[in-house]
């Protein structure tokens, strides 16, 4: 099983980098952007489990060490 | 007074701790590499600054659970001193003894300088020598030192005297061209409820002795003794 996790900066907290990456697509021309913000992806390759197991823990990973949750957000999908 | 020096792979600060301790305060100092479980009978724990694991993932994340962070836990929990610096102070965030996390700088630059510090409370094991308001010289260097906590949380913090430095100008005023990194309400440290657990991003370690021109630094550790 594989799980695709997304972690992204809560909102309100300032994210400088999507400021500076903003300014930059802004000066290259791209008006359409109106905000960005940056965040992890990460992979992780499973043995064979139980989806809900799965589920269970991959959120305990999340929790505990991909994300830090006083500003970081996280969703993944299992594929 | 026994001083540990945690080893963290990447750390970088610790044999300039390990020189302050034994050489400008006269202590004992034992360097405690992170795969260890004990922590040798140490009065004192210091976590020096660095780059442990490179600053993978986030600063201090895998850091936080080194095997020797399980008797760091036990001994802050048995109200034994612990002070983190710069790295040192980013790993017990992400361990939980101290509230909070240090976000990128707002410039996203890496900063390298000496900045001026308010002392915000001098009820701490660690700021008793200081005068309260005293204005002190140390230099920072880090890509992540702009401090973040819930608003609960800061209330909490200013309530409870936690901050204990705060950047600000030279003549001791708060300013905003002052806060070299965002911080919010300028925090450079703070202390946990008990207040025998110390972060700070500045470096006290490197300005301990007549030689680099300024001692502020060595007030610290010795208000610790």
């Amino acid at each position: 099983m594989l799980a695709k996790i997304y972690v992204t900066l809560k909102k309100g907290v300032h994210d400088p980098q999507g400021e500076a990456v903003h300014h930059a697509l802004l000066s290259l021309g791209f008006r359409q952007v109106s905000d960005v913000r940056i965040g992890k992806y990460i992979e992780l390759k499973l043995g064979e489990m139980e989806r809900n197991e799965a589920e269970k823990k991959v959120t305990e990973m999340c929790q505990k060490l991909l994300a830090n949750t006083v500003i970081e957000g996280y969703r993944f999908e299992l594929e | 007074m026994k001083f540990g020096i945690v080893v963290f792979p990447g750390s970088n600060c610790d044999a300039d701790c390990h020189h302050v301790v034994t050489h400008v305060l006269g202590c004992e100092a034992v360097a405690l590499w992170h795969k260890e479980t004990s922590l040798q009978g140490c009065d004192c724990v210091i976590l020096p600054g660095g780059y442990s694991h490179a600053d993978y993932l986030r600063c201090g994340a895998m850091a936080a659970f080194s095997p020797i962070m399980t008797a760091v836990k036990g001994h802050a929990a048995a109200g034994g001193l612990v002070f983190g610096i710069c790295n040192g102070f980013q790993i017990l965030t992400e361990a939980g003894l101290l509230p909070g996390v240090l976000m990128r700088n707002t410039s996203i630059r890496h900063i390298c300088r000496d900045v001026t510090l308010r002392v915000n409370s001098n009820q701490t094991r660690f700021t008793r020598l200081f005068r309260a308001g005293e204005v002190l010289t140390m230099p920072i260097a880090h890509n992540e030192g702009n401090y973040f906590v819930e608003r609960r949380q800061l209330v909490k913090l200013e309530e409870q005297g936690q901050i204990l430095l705060r950047y600000c100008a030279p003549d001791g005023e708060l300013t905003e061209d002052a806060n070299p990194n965002g911080s919010l309400v300028a925090i450079a440290g703070i202390v946990n409820e008990q207040g025998n657990v110390c972060g700070m991003m500045p470096h006290p370690e490197r300005c301990s002795e007549a030689i680099f021109g300024n001692r502020d630094g060595k007030k610290m550790f010795e208000s610790m003794l």
